[in-house]
């Protein structure tokens, strides 16, 4: 038997742990996620999100506008003296958290989170970043980083666009791009794409949508409450947002901000789908027993339990590091993303397992939240991708 | 960070609260030199002064005050050189036959009991489990018949540490056939070197016994060494046990200070064993490692901020996987050495030993983490039921009388 551990070694290690950054939920989280949640729960019941999966329009834009405007998601991570609310990574993983119990069709994470990540360290130098940002804050524009989603934080691709000769009547500072992007999130309903274009040097650029020279293609996507989409861009006029070397910092630290967002998102799925399915293991009715009183079910759950509270210790960790700048915050967001993506994804199998038949249904939201699941630990770097960053991060080396 | 959870003598602020034991403890050393003093008497002495356990109420040890302020008092006594009361001797007694007497002790019992408990003078042990209840505690058959002012209890007690070392122990005992299982159960303490307890070690399959075996044949145990009321039994040790639970959950250690840490660095220090499966695996075990200490210490955060959550009834569960887990790939890892194991000697080791032992001893040893202490199986069942709040087992046992049970 273990001795308590209160009178062994104790207190060296207290020390030491004591600078863990604080991983619970404060007061002001709590009053952000009940604010959020009214509004999802008004207005993206499961319903919706799946009859939005057939519309025409696939991202719910009015949605947006009342968490954008209203509430205030989209401006979380811009700082205060750009009219955004200052606040950190620790409030927009509570949100992320929230869009992803509803999987709500609006482009947060790639506005608020990719593309507003990806600016910020842009916008001491450069003009455009701010006033992007002020934009994006106020929720009068939409932005999306122009990355392929599959993307992970510490192996950006080979810019697939490159800087081309524009016009002669071409204003200063105005750039060319061309070139393609495939499996774009959020750019759907995006005013602006943040493109990474080769040339000398490579940079960061920012592309107005709606205009000459810019395809957006719709992709049948396996996740449509998230529809991606190409991208190609034909001599389409850019501005330069960040060149050289800050142009990848920019993107790495956006992908990485993403990544520890999305595993917050896939916290809120896991805990939506374990919700659900305890509701129906109660009432549901075999053998004139409620199924959840079975042992074999019982004890899956509690599994899927379990798996969820390692995932909030990954998820919130990633956050305070991420809002605190920690040194930490590759190893963090590498765990969460590993962790929370196969929870969330454990969590939308046995969502429709443990619901027999009717979980095999398009009128049940059990395949929403298992098409979510799936495709966002594919999003952003896979599990195995993020362990294999942490070889390197916490010198475990490979063969 | 730490939330002051107020005690009935202490309404003093933590830092002046910290700084006020500074001062008592300063002024007790200044009485009594660690050098110069008996090591015993200086324990009881410490005791007598409510520099003890600082939680504890005046006069038996402590001044009431938030448990957080613990690290005060040893750390200050630490610091002078003064005898420790070796608590790594007496993890059954401190951790949980004391809360347990202190909760349903009787004053005379408090006074007699936890004085010597807490100095190390007398070692406690808990007679629970028995070859025939395990999981199902409330089943025991170890019997306690009324004579007079005193019981006479025969029965067989198993995995039972320290009983070889023992002076005291805590039993549960069924006191009454007739009634359901969990309403017959009497708890006593019960003193192990009186005539009719035999102590057996039980080797175990890493070789050595860290247990015991006791053999109770009509053994007398005085009336006045009962806890709690005749009959009270379940549910007095349900409170030992929540104590047992609490205990755990208040472990901590640092990156890699786990079983994770032996296994990485031996990784790092031989390139040679690699392969491309183990180290997915590693990298695998690592991150899992990893996040259950964050959960663990954002349990704590939890409770420090007071707000408690049910998180704590997974810790286990995680913590016997991932054991098992890592040594299982540690043994493996080491290939032809894997194959050799240290010592197959029966001796009595005071407790597991994770780090100071070989691999193949990690790997045996961590089979009983999902045993002891509550099954894996039994732990899901509880989770299931008290924090997800699906419907219980269907259950045989609960109204018959205890002697009509199929056994």
């Amino acid at each position: 038997m273990e001795g308590p551990a209160e009178v062994s070694e104790g207190a060296a290690a207290r020390e030491r742990d004591a600078r863990l950054p604080d991983m619970t939920y404060r007061e002001e989280e709590v009053q952000l996620r009940a604010a959020v949640r009214s509004v999802l729960d008004d207005r993206a019941d499961w319903r919706s999100v799946l009859a939005r999966t057939e519309a025409a329009q696939t991202y719910d834009t009015g949605l947006w506008q009342v968490l954008a405007g209203q509430v205030g998601c989209a401006g979380l991570l811009v700082p205060q003296e750009l009219g955004g609310a200052g606040a950190s990574f620790r409030e927009a993983a509570v949100v992320a958290e929230e869009a992803g119990r509803a999987l709500a069709p609006v482009p947060y994470l790639g506005s608020a989170v990719l593309a507003t990540a990806a600016l910020l360290p842009a916008a001491g130098q450069a003009p455009q970043a701010r006033e992007l940002l002020a934009e994006l804050g106020a929720g009068t524009a939409t932005a999306a980083l122009a990355v392929p989603f599959a993307t992970a934080p510490g192996a950006p691709p080979e810019p697939t666009v490159r800087i081309v000769p524009g016009p002669a009547g071409d204003p200063a500072g105005t750039y060319r791009l061309s070139g393609s992007v495939t499996g774009v999130a959020d750019a759907l309903p995006a005013d602006v794409l943040l493109v990474p274009g080769d040339g000398v040097p490579a940079g960061l650029f920012a592309v107005r949508a709606a205009q000459a020279g810019v395809t957006m293609t719709p992709v049948t996507s396996l996740d449509m409450t998230r529809q991606l989409a190409d991208l190609t861009l034909e001599a389409a006029p850019a501005s330069r947002i960040a060149a050289g070397p800050a142009a990848g910092a920019a993107v790495t630290a956006a992908l990485r901000a993403g990544a520890g967002m999305l595993a917050a998102e896939q916290l809120g799925l896991a805990e939506r789908a374990l919700e659900i399915t305890l509701a129906y293991v109660k009432q549901r009715h075999q053998f004139a027993r409620p199924v959840g009183s079975f042992q074999a079910i019982k004890h899956r759950l509690a599994d899927l339990w379990v798996a969820i509270t390692q995932a909030r210790a990954a998820s919130r960790y990633a956050a305070a590091c991420l809002a605190g700048q920690d040194p930490d915050t590759p190893v963090a967001v590498a765990l969460a993303k590993a962790t929370c993506s196969e929870v969330a994804l454990l969590a939308g199998q046995e969502m429709v397992q443990l619901h027999g038949g009717i979980g095999f249904t398009w009128e049940h939201p059990a395949h929403l939240y298992l098409k979510r699941a799936k495709a966002t630990s594919i999003a952003l770097g896979t599990p195995e991708r993020h362990r294999a960053a942490l070889a390197d991060l916490v010198g475990l080396p490979a063969p | 960070m730490l939330n002051a959870e107020p005690g009935a003598g202490g309404a003093l602020p933590e830092p002046d609260a910290a700084a006020e034991l500074r001062r008592q403890v300063a002024a007790f050393l200044a009485a009594h030199d660690p050098a110069a003093t008996d090591p015993a008497e200086f324990l009881r002495a410490r005791f007598d002064a409510g520099l003890a356990w600082v939680h504890y109420p005046p006069g038996l040890g402590g001044q009431s005050l938030p448990r957080t302020l613990q690290k005060v008092v040893d750390a200050a006594f630490a610091a002078a050189g003064a005898p420790a009361h070796r608590a790594d001797r007496n993890a059954i007694g401190l951790g949980m036959a004391a809360p347990t007497i202190l909760a349903y002790g009787t004053d005379e019992q408090k006074r007699r009991w936890l004085r010597p408990l807490w100095t190390g003078e007398e070692i406690w042990c808990q007679l629970f489990s028995e070859p025939g209840a395990g999981s199902d505690l409330a089943s025991l058959s170890t019997r306690a018949v009324r004579d007079g002012d005193r019981w006479i209890v025969s029965g067989q007690k198993v995995w039972t540490s320290s009983a070889h070392v023992a002076d005291r122990g805590i039993l549960l005992a069924r006191t009454d056939p007739e009634q359901p299982k969990h309403q017959g159960l009497t708890y006593f303490s019960v003193n192990m070197k009186a005539p009719g307890v035999e102590v057996r070690p039980l080797r175990q399959a890493t070789g050595e016994a860290e247990f015991n075996e006791v053999f109770l044949t009509d053994v007398e145990v005085p009336d006045a060494d009962r806890i709690g009321e005749v009959g009270q039994g379940w549910q007095v040790a349900t409170a030992t046990l929540m104590n047992e639970r609490v205990a755990l959950g208040a472990f901590t250690f640092p990156r890699e200070g786990g079983m994770i840490g032996v296994a990485a660095r031996r990784w790092r220090e031989s390139p040679q064993l690699r392969t491309p499966g183990l180290h997915e695996r590693l990298l695998r075990l690592w991150a899992q490692a990893e996040v259950s200490r964050l959960a663990g210490e954002r349990l704590r955060q939890q409770l420090a901020a007071g707000q408690p959550g049910p998180e704590g009834s997974g810790a286990k569960i995680v913590f016997a996987r991932l054991n098992q887990e890592i040594s299982d790939f540690e043994v493996e890892l080491l290939g032809a050495e894997g194959l050799r194991y240290g010592d197959w000697a029966m001796r009595r080791p005071e407790g597991a030993d994770f780090y100071g032992r070989d691999a193949g001893y990690r790997y045996l040893r961590s089979r009983a983490n999902s045993i002891e202490g509550g099954t894996t199986e039994i732990l899901k069942n509880i989770v299931a039921e008290r924090v997800l709040g699906l419907p219980p087992e269907i259950r045989l046992d609960k109204d018959k009388p205890w002697k009509d049970l199929p056994r």
